[in-house]
C-alpha cells in the first residue's frame, strides 16, 4: 500500500494503481475520454491531466497512465489543469464538432468558442477503437499509421483487413462517430445545448430496431424521421 | 590491425598502449592529416587524399611523409583542410590540384603556400598555425581535439594517444562504486539535452534489482543542422566504446546498444569497425582483460524519426515496436529495454567518461560553471563566418561563441537572433548575447541547451518565418500520440502560416501563447513539452515583428512573400536588362538603357531580379 495526497485528502492505494483509479475509488472526478476500464490506458487525449508535485516544480501528467506513488501530491482541478483541459477540448471540438461526447465535455467545462479552423475530420485519434479491436475483440485489424499531423487510424495498406470480422466494436466505442450532436453551428463549432437533455430525441426506435442497438440515442433516425414526415406533409 | 594478438591482461594492455605511444613519438615522417568526416568528404576530401598520395609517390617522398585520414576537425568552413606536422601548418579549402604543390613546395622544399592559408575574415591577415586561428583559439577541445590525431579505423592509433588507458585503470584498481563516485564528483550532466546528472543516473540503474542490465548509447541525432554526435562517432569511435565499457562495468551491464540513425552511414561504418577491432583485441567480449567482466555492444539503426531520440521511444524502437514515448515512471533505470534496468546516455556523455577517469573528477569540475561542468560541443551554423563544430567550456557567453569563435556575421550584416537547442529550442535576441551558456541560464531565457545546435540569424531573417519553419518540423516529427502535441503543433503552424501570408487576425498572438502553454503543459514527452519554445521565445523577444505582420501586413525582414513587393527604383535603374533576363515570369519589361518596369500582377516574388541587379535599383518593401 502506498499513501498519497489527492486534493489535500490523504488516500491509500494499491501498488500499481494509477492516479485515476485511486481518484475514482475515492469518488473524486477526473474527466476522461480515451480511457476505458476494459482497455489498457493510453494517455492520448490528455483530458485526465492532473497537477503533481509541490512548490515551483509542479507538472501536469495524465492520471490514467501515471502510477500512484508514495508521498505523491496530486491536485485534480487547479487553474493550470483546467486551462490545459479546456484547450484540449477546444482542439478536439475543432476536429469533431459533431461528437456529442465532446460537445458535452465542452458544455461541462465552459468551452464557449473554437478559435481554430474547423476541420470536421471526426477522428480525434484517441485510439479507443484500436485497443478495443486488439484487446477485447482479439482482432488487431486496425492500427495507427504515420506520425505527426499525418497520423491516422486504418487497416494495413488501407485495404480491408482479413482480421476484421465486422463486429462493429470500433464503432461502438468511438466517441466521435457513435453519438452524434446535431447542434453545432458552423461558425462557432460549439453547441452548448443539450448536456442535460436526455434523450436527445423525443421519439426513437427501440433497441432491437436500431442497427446500432443504440435505442436511437444517437438521434440520427429521429432527424431522418422528421425529414421524412416533413417531406410527406409537403406532398 | 594485422597480426594483433588478443590482449589478455591489464599489464598487456598497458604495455601495448606504452609501445604505441612511443611509436607515435618516435615517428620521423611528416604527417599530412586530412579531415574526412562526412562534411569533409562532401567537400571533396577523398579526392584530395587520392591526389596527395599520388603526388607523394611521384616526388618519391614515401619515406618522408605519411598521409593520415581522420574524422572531422570541426572547422567545416575550411574543409577539406590539411594539417602538416611537425611543421605545424594549416591549409584550408585544399583542392586535388593543390596536391603537387603541397608535396613539392611544402614537404620537399619547406615552403609555405600562401594561397592555401586561412585568412581572418575581419583583419584579412593570413594565419599559418592552426592554434592561431581565432576559430580554435577560444575553444577547449578536450573531446574534438583528438579527432585530428587519430585514424578512426585503427584501434592502435587510439591506443597511441593513451586510449583504453582509462579502462585499464578502472579494471585494475577501481570498484564500480568508485567509478560512480568519480563521475558524480565530476559533475558531468547528460549531454543529450535534459542535463540529468550522469553519476546519479548510473547509480539508480546499478541499484535497481533485476538482471540483466543494459546500457544504451543514444546517437539518434535528429536536430536540423546539428552533427556533434556524428562527428564524435566518425572521428573517435573508440572513445565512445571505452566510455560505454567503463559505464557497463560501473552499472553492472553485460550488453550495450548503440542506437544510431541510418542517415549516418560513415558513423555506422566507423563504429562497426571499432567494435570488431575491439572484439579482436579482447577489449569487448567475454572475460575482458582477465577480470571476469563481460561486455558486448550491438548496433541498432534508427530510421530517422526525431522522436526516437526520446529515451522511451528509443527503447521501443530497439525492441522493434513503434517509436512512441511512454509514461515515465517507471524510468528506464527501473524498466527499460526488454523491461530490464537500462541506462541511456548520449554519445557526448559517453565520450567524456574516459577523460574524467584519466584526468580525475577535479580536473573536469574545474572546467565550466557551478551547475554545469566540463565542455559542450555546439554545431555553429547559419549566418556565421566560421561554420563548424565548436567545443567550449560551459559558461562561455553567446557573444564569445558568435563573434570570437564564429567570426561574426558574414557580409557585415547585423546579428538578429541565435537559436539554441535544436527545433524545440528558443530564439535569443541581441540583449541576451552576454548570457552564459549553461543549462540553467538557457532555460531561464526561454531556450534550452538541447543537444547542442546553434543557428545564427542575421537581420534578413524573419522571426515569424523561423517559428513557422520549426513548427513545420515539429508537426511532422511529433509522434502524434498526445492530442496536445499533435494538434498543438499543427494548429500553431496553421496560425503562424496565416500570419506570414497576411491573414493574421487580432488575437492571434494571444491564442498562440495560450496554445503554446497548453502544449507545453499537457504533453507527455520532451518533444511536446519543448515544442512551444520556438513560439514562446519569438513572441517574447520579437512581439513587434508579429504585430507588424498582423496589423500592417508587412514583413520587416522582407522574407514573407505574401507581404512584400519588389519595386524598381527609377533613379538607380540603368536599363541594363539584367533583371529582365532572369525573371522567370517575364514580369519585367523595358529596353536597353531605359528604365525597366515591373508588372506586379505577374511577379511571383522569387527575388531573382533583386539578386541580379548590380545597381541596387530593386528594393523590397
Amino acid at each position: 500500500m502506498v499513501t498519497l495526497k489527492i486534493n489535500n485528502l490523504e488516500v491509500k492505494a494499491e501498488e500499481g494503481q494509477t492516479i485515476l483509479e485511486v481518484a475514482k475509488f475515492y469518488g473524486l472526478e477526473i474527466p476522461t475520454l480515451c480511457y476505458n476500464e476494459g482497455l489498457s490506458p493510453y494517455g492520448g487525449c490528455r483530458l485526465c491531466l492532473v497537477e503533481i508535485g509541490e512548490g515551483p516544480k509542479t507538472k501536469l501528467v495524465s492520471s490514467c497512465t501515471y502510477p500512484a506513488e508514495e508521498g505523491l501530491v496530486v491536485h485534480t482541478d487547479t487553474k493550470r489543469v483546467i486551462e490545459a483541459r479546456r484547450m484540449m477540448i477546444e482542439l478536439m471540438l475543432s476536429l469533431a464538432p459533431n461528437s456529442k461526447v465532446i460537445q458535452d465535455l465542452a458544455s461541462k467545462f465552459g468551452v464557449k468558442q473554437v478559435r481554430f479552423k474547423v476541420r470536421n475530420e471526426e477522428c480525434i485519434l484517441c485510439g479507443l477503437c484500436v485497443r478495443m479491436c486488439a484487446e477485447q475483440m482479439d482482432g488487431r485489424a486496425i492500427g495507427f499509421q504515420k506520425r505527426g499531423y499525418k497520423r491516422k487510424i486504418s487497416t494495413p495498406f488501407d485495404i480491408r483487413s482479413e482480421e476484421c470480422r465486422l463486429c462493429g466494436g470500433c464503432i461502438y466505442i468511438c466517441p466521435a462517430c457513435q453519438l452524434r450532436c446535431q447542434g453545432p453551428d458552423a461558425d462557432t463549432a460549439v453547441c452548448n445545448a443539450c448536456l442535460n437533455m436526455d434523450p436527445t430525441c423525443l421519439d426513437y426506435y427501440d433497441e432491437l430496431q436500431c442497427w446500432m442497438y443504440d435505442a436511437g440515442r444517437c438521434g440520427t433516425c429521429v432527424r431522418e424521421k422528421a425529414e421524412e414526415e416533413k417531406a410527406e406533409s409537403m406532398k | 590491425m594485422k597480426n594483433v594478438k588478443t590482449i589478455k591482461s591489464i599489464k598487456e594492455l598497458e604495455k601495448a598502449i606504452e609501445s604505441q605511444i612511443q611509436a607515435r613519438e618516435s615517428e620521423k615522417k611528416s604527417i599530412l592529416t586530412v579531415s574526412a568526416g562526412t562534411c569533409g568528404q562532401a567537400r571533396g576530401s577523398l579526392k584530395v587524399i587520392k591526389s596527395l598520395e599520388n603526388a607523394i609517390k611521384i616526388e618519391n617522398l614515401e619515406d618522408k611523409v605519411k598521409v593520415k585520414v581522420t574524422g572531422c576537425h570541426g572547422f567545416c568552413e575550411a574543409e577539406p583542410n590539411i594539417m602538416i606536422h611537425p611543421q605545424n601548418i594549416f591549409y584550408q579549402k585544399v583542392q586535388p590540384s593543390d596536391a603537387e604543390d603541397i608535396a613539392y613546395q611544402t614537404i620537399l622544399n619547406n615552403k609555405i603556400i600562401d594561397k592555401l592559408l586561412y585568412s581572418d575574415p575581419i583583419s584579412g591577415k593570413t594565419v599559418t598555425k592552426e592554434n592561431d586561428i581565432k576559430f580554435y583559439k577560444k575553444q577547449k577541445r578536450i573531446l574534438l581535439g583528438d579527432n585530428a590525431l587519430i585514424d578512426p579505423t585503427d584501434i592502435m592509433d587510439y591506443l597511441s594517444i593513451g586510449g583504453y588507458g582509462a579502462l585499464a585503470a578502472v579494471l585494475s584498481h577501481l570498484t564500480p562504486k568508485d567509478v560512480i563516485d568519480t563521475i558524480k564528483k565530476s559533475g558531468l550532466r547528460g549531454r543529450g539535452g535534459a542535463g540529468f546528472p550522469t553519476g546519479k543516473k548510473w547509480e539508480f540503474t546499478r541499484e535497481t534489482l533485476g538482471e540483466p542490465k543494459y546500457i544504451i548509447c543514444n546517437a539518434d541525432e535528429g536536430d536540423p543542422g546539428a552533427y556533434m554526435d556524428r562527428s564524435l562517432l566518425e572521428g573517435n569511435p573508440h572513445r565512445v566504446l571505452e566510455g560505454m565499457l567503463i559505464g557497463a562495468y560501473a552499472i553492472g551491464a553485460r550488453e550495450g546498444y548503440i542506437y544510431v540513425r541510418d542517415e549516418y552511414p560513415l558513423a555506422v561504418k566507423h563504429i562497426s569497425i571499432a567494435i570488431s577491432q575491439a572484439e579482436k583485441l579482447g577489449l569487448l567480449g567475454k572475460n575482458i582483460l582477465g577480470k571476469g567482466f563481460d561486455f558486448q555492444v550491438h548496433i541498432s539503426k534508427g530510421a530517422g524519426a526525431f522522436v526516437c531520440g526520446e529515451e522511451t521511444a528509443l527503447i521501443a524502437s530497439i525492441e522493434g515496436k513503434v517509436g512512441v514515448p511512454r509514461q515515465r515512471p517507471p524510468f528506464p533505470a527501473v524498466k527499460g529495454l526488454w523491461k530490464k534496468p537500462t541506462n541511456i546516455n548520449n554519445v557526448e556523455t559517453w565520450s567524456n567518461i574516459p577523460l574524467i577517469i584519466e584526468n580525475g573528477a577535479e580536473w573536469f569540475s574545474e572546467i565550466g560553471t557551478n551547475g554545469s561542468k566540463g565542455t559542450k560541443i555546439f554545431s555553429l551554423v547559419g549566418k556565421i563566418n566560421n561554420t563548424g563544430l565548436v567545443e567550449v567550456p560551459m559558461g562561455i557567453t553567446l557573444k564569445e561563441i558568435i563573434f570570437d569563435i564564429g567570426g561574426g556575421i558574414p557580409e557585415g550584416k547585423e546579428f538578429k537572433a541565435i537559436q539554441t537547442g535544436g527545433p524545440s529550442g528558443g530564439c535569443l535576441p541581441q540583449e541576451k548575447l552576454d548570457l552564459p551558456v549553461d543549462y540553467e541560464s538557457l532555460t531561464e531565457a526561454g531556450s534550452i541547451m538541447g543537444s547542442g545546435g546553434m543557428i545564427v540569424m542575421d537581420e534578413n531573417t524573419c522571426m515569424v518565418d523561423v517559428a513557422k519553419y520549426f513548427l513545420n518540423f515539429l508537426r511532422d516529427e511529433s509522434c502524434g500520440k498526445c492530442l496536445s502535441c499533435r494538434e498543438g503543433t499543427q494548429r500553431m503552424w496553421e496560425i503562424v502560416t496565416d500570419i506570414t501570408e497576411g491573414k493574421g487576425k487580432k488575437g492571434d498572438i494571444e491564442l498562440l501563447e495560450a496554445l503554446a502553454i497548453a502544449t507545453r503543459d499537457a504533453s507527455l514527452c520532451g518533444l511536446g513539452q519543448t515544442a512551444a519554445n520556438p513560439i514562446l521565445s519569438t513572441i517574447r523577444y520579437f512581439r513587434d515583428e508579429y504585430k507588424t505582420h498582423i496589423k500592417d501586413k508587412k514583413c520587416p525582414a522582407g522574407v514573407c512573400k505574401e507581404l512584400i513587393q519588389y519595386l524598381i527604383i527609377d533613379d538607380n535603374c540603368t536599363g541594363c536588362l539584367a533583371c529582365l533576363k532572369v525573371c522567370p515570369q517575364e514580369a519585367i519589361s523595358g529596353e536597353l538603357k531605359k528604365i525597366h518596369v515591373l508588372d506586379q500582377s505577374k511577379c511571383i516574388k522569387c527575388g531573382a531580379c533583386y539578386e541580379a541587379c548590380n545597381f541596387e535599383a530593386i528594393k523590397i518593401v
